[in-house]
Order: C-alpha cells, then structure tokens, then sequence
C-alpha cells in the first residue's frame, strides 16, 4: 500500500473538487454579470452578508461585483423544499441528478493543471489513455439526462430529455472524431505527454485548426449551451428536464451543467492550447522551482477562464438551433468534415516520413 | 405575396460574417456597460423615477387650506370600493361633534386596508367632499397585516394639505365665458 501516493491523492482530489465546484458558482456569477453587460444593464449587485458593509472599501467593491451572490444561491438552495412528485419511479428520480453530475467531475481527474510541485505531479491520475477515458466518461453524461426526462413522469420532461440525449450523442462522434488528428501527430493519448509535445512543437491549434473548430462546436453541443441548447430552452418556456426538479436535485443539474462547461474548457486549453505552458520566459519545461509550479497552476486557471467566457459571451450573442438544423449539422456536416480532417493529416504525415 | 430571399452566397453560408458581426456587436455593447458606465438600470432604492402627476398611489385623506378635515362621513368611498377596503364607523346621534366650523359630521373611525386597496381611484371620483384622494405612494410596507391597516389619524397624517381640485366651480367659469351654453347658468 503506497500510502503516500495514497494520501497525496486525496489531498489533490479534495482541492480540485473544492476548486472545481467554487469555479462553478463563480461561473454562475459570471455568466449573470457579463450577460447582465452585454444587455447594458447591471448584474447581480447587492447580495452582501451583514457584516461587509463596515469593511471599508473593500466591502463595497465587492459588493457591487456581487461577490457574495453565490452564497446566496446556495443558501437558497439548501432552504428551499425538496419535494417529489406523485407517480414517479423514486429510484431513477433520486439517481438522475447524481448521474448527471458525476461524469462531469470525473472528467477532470485526468486533466494536468499544472506541471509539478515539488516532487507532486499536478494532475490526479496520468493515465496513457488519457483521453480515451474522457470520451469513455463523457458519454455517460447522457444518462443522466435520459433518466431525468424519463423519470419525471411527465409529457414535456420526457420529450426534452429525449432531444437532449439525441443531440448529445450525435455531437459525441464528432468530437471523438476530430481528436484523431492530434493523437496522430502526437502519437501518445496521455495528456501530459501531449502537452509535452506541445511545449516542443508549438501550440496544436496551429496544427490542426480544423479540430479545433469541429472540437469547439461540439463541446458547445455537448454541454448543452447555446446555441445548442434548444432542448433546454423551447421547453424553458414550459421546463425541459429539469422541471420536476426542486432545490437540491435542480441544483445538481445546474451544477452539472456548469462543471461539464469547465470540463470542456479544460480539455481544450490542455489539446489544443498547451495546457499550463507559455512559448516565453522558460515556461515551457516542467516547474523547477515551486514559483514556477505556482505559476503554471495559474497560467491553466486563466486560458480555462478565458475560455469560460467565450462560452459565456457565444450564448448571448448567436441564436439557437432549430433542432433540425441542429442534427444536420452533426450528422452531415460535422462527421464528414471530421473524417476528411483524419484522412487529410495523415495524408500530410505520411507524406512528411 | 411573394417574399423574393435572394440566395446566400458562399461566406453567408459559412456564417462567418455573421459570427464576427455577433462578436463585435456584444463586444461593443460590453466594453460600453463595463467601462463607460452607460447601463440602461436604474438603481432603486438609489435612484428614483419622477411620479407623473394624476399617478394613483395610495389613498389618503386630505385638509383643505385652512386646514381643517374635509370627509363628513357619508360612506359613499365604502360602498363603491370595489375590494371593499374602506370601512367607515358613522358617528351616530350621540357621536363626537365635528372639529371644523362648515360641516356637522365626521366619522367615528375610518380605515383603508392597504393590502385590499387596488388603487383604482373610484372613492376619489366619488366623494363629494374632495375629501380622499390618491396621492403618490408606491410603496408600502409593513411587517404585519395589521399594520397595513391604515387608520383615521395615520391617512390624515399622510394626507397633508391638498386644495381639491373643484371640478363644478372651473366648469361653471368655463361655461360662463362661453357665449353660447345650452342650460341656464
């Protein structure tokens, strides 16, 4: 029993769960202040517990950002009835929410979010099928919606579950599919090695832009934003989903939601962007020193964030799908354009050996 | 009819165009709100709107200009509120004597239950006596409901001084200085 490999993974599962789920009501945040700039008026501003507004400056800013919003979310959260309807199957109805967050804190055990601390590799589990993996979890995701819709015994739950699910898997293939490319240039499906060779190499963006778009787009499709989100929102009018669901399951649901955001994020920025280096300053090289490791930490904190933004800033900024549209373009236009893309790099490579 | 689209051409079909022209919109619109302080949201508690006039707030009753209370306890407002808000308790034969000179009657207790009031405005057009009118109170709160009912003294209180607005006596000069009126004035 290595113990201490043991006891360090704790601590790290524990602090990226803790950091992850803070993201995550950050997020919310977010979303609700930048939507709230994009439309010319003020988000949330004035949710403060009692004692900031004798701190003195500071309180006010903090304040005014609606730096305290998400505890009152949560506060709601947790104080608001938790009922279940009549007729539905208690078990699938208590188990959806929890499948609909799991796979999505699942997914960022794999992903480096730094290079190293000390002797502590930054990433909770460096497996060699690293993204093998992701995609293995990801797809259980669409379980969790399956059995939401399926489990609140009602019409329009049940139809907007079943859209969701249908989206989901068709966008799967592509994203599976335009991560091809990559492992054939990089050879290896370890995502610290990828980053590796992107720190040698150059960021794969510039190798293979054509992934990256098709990645993009179906990690919007994916996590169910807009302008994917038509499962969620025709039925927004009337729930969708998540209808049935009261204070702590909605809660999950939304959670989920979110942290599949920050998942997405995160495999982007380690694929395609490099992950936790920067091309200047000796960035490149595994941390030497614990400054270094610090630094990487935060350069992975901020291309995720920046990321999260364009995620934020595209949903109210384009007009959703029509649902046919929608499946069109995953099926017609995506999985060709993917298969063309595998075929075209190889071409390229086997001509460059 | 017969809406003639005209075909998208290549790059509309990529939508390209229209993405950019999404970014630099929202764009726009964001570093405006952030940096240049022009939100369209008006902070309330901080920043109130300007209450036009003939605003039907909430219900008070008035003193003329010499200060003397107006309403003589006729109960016309009680029978015509629609939710039934007004009561009135009549003074009665062996009742209080009124505290003005130009009338004989006041009421013995008078009461508006805020929270039954829809603000309609009907015991203002009715009452004889300009004694109620609809002041400009939105805003009404209290921590039980007993304390949203709003008492004689607390209406006349709240009511401060308001001349009336004596519609018969401005259409009477109005009729007068016309040449050709139909009735006798």
């Amino acid at each position: 029993m290595n113990w201490k490999f043991i006891i360090f993974s704790v601590v790290k599962i524990a602090i990226v769960i803790g950091v992850v789920q803070g993201m995550v009501a950050y997020a919310v945040l977010a979303e609700r202040k930048i939507s709230a700039w994009i439309q010319d008026r003020v988000g949330p501003n004035r949710a403060a517990p009692p004692f900031v507004q004798y701190i003195p400056v500071v309180g006010t800013f903090l304040t005014r950002i609606g730096f305290f919003q998400p505890l009152a979310d949560g506060l709601k959260f947790m104080l608001k009835e938790d009922f279940t309807p009549a007729g539905v199957r208690k078990v699938y109805f208590w188990l959806a929410p929890a499948i609909a967050i799991i796979p999505a804190m699942l997914v960022v055990a794999v992903i480096p979010f730094g290079s190293q601390l000390g002797h502590q590799q930054m990433v909770i589990s460096d497996l060699n099928v690293g993204i093998l993996y992701t995609f293995g979890i990801v797809s259980l995701g669409v379980y969790g919606i399956v059995l939401a819709g399926y489990a609140a015994n009602s019409k329009y739950p049940f139809l907007g579950g079943i859209r969701s699910s249908a989206q989901m898997i068709s966008y799967e293939i592509s994203m599976g599919m335009s991560v091809i490319p990559v492992l054939l240039i990089v050879g290896s499906l370890n995502l610290s090695q990828i980053i590796g060779w992107q720190a040698q190499h150059g960021w794969l963006v510039l190798y293979s832009p054509v992934s990256f778009f098709i990645f993009l787009i179906a990690s919007f499709a994916e996590t169910n934003r807009l302008p994917f989100d038509f499962p969620e929102a025709e039925q927004e009018l009337v729930g969708g989903y998540h209808t049935e669901y009261s204070s702590m399951k909605f809660a999950l649901f939304f959670l989920g939601e979110y942290s599949n955001m920050i998942a997405s994020a995160a495999m982007m920025v380690t694929l395609f962007f490099g992950g936790w280096t920067l091309p200047l300053w000796g960035l490149n090289h595994p941390a030497a020193t614990l400054v270094a490791g610090i630094a990487h930490i935060l350069i992975f904190l901020v291309k995720m964030l920046l990321f999260m933004v364009v995620f934020i800033w595209v949903r109210w900024m384009w007009p959703r799908f029509r649902y046919d549209q929608l499946m069109d373009l995953g099926w017609r236009r995506f999985v060709p354009l993917a298969l063309a893309n595998i075929l075209v790099t190889a071409i390229i490579l086997w001509m460059r050996s | 009819m017969i809406v003639n689209r005209k075909p998208l051409t290549f790059w509309e079909r990529l939508y390209l165009p229209a993405i950019v022209g999404g970014f630099k919109v929202t764009a726009r619109h964001l570093f405006r709100s952030l940096f240049g302080g022009k939100t369209v949201t008006m902070e309330y508690p901080e920043q109130k709107w300007a209450v036009p006039p003939d605003y039907r707030g909430a219900p008070y009753l008035v003193r003329d200009q010499g200060g003397n209370t107006k309403c003589v306890s006729c109960q016309l407002c009680e029978f015509v509120c629609p939710p039934k808000a007004i009561k009135i308790i009549p003074p009665g034969p062996a009742g209080p004597m009124a505290d003005r000179p130009n009338a004989e009657k006041i009421p013995l207790e008078f009461e508006i239950n805020m929270l039954r009031c829809i603000f309609c405005g009907y015991c203002q057009e009715v009452c004889p006596e300009e004694a109620i009118f609809l002041l400009k109170d939105y805003s009404l709160t209290g921590l039980t409901r007993g304390e949203m009912i709003y008492n004689k003294e607390k209406l006349l209180a709240l009511g401060g001084e308001h001349g009336g607005i004596q519609k018969w006596k401005h259409k009477l000069q109005e009729a007068k200085t016309q040449e050709d009126f139909p009735v006798k004035v």
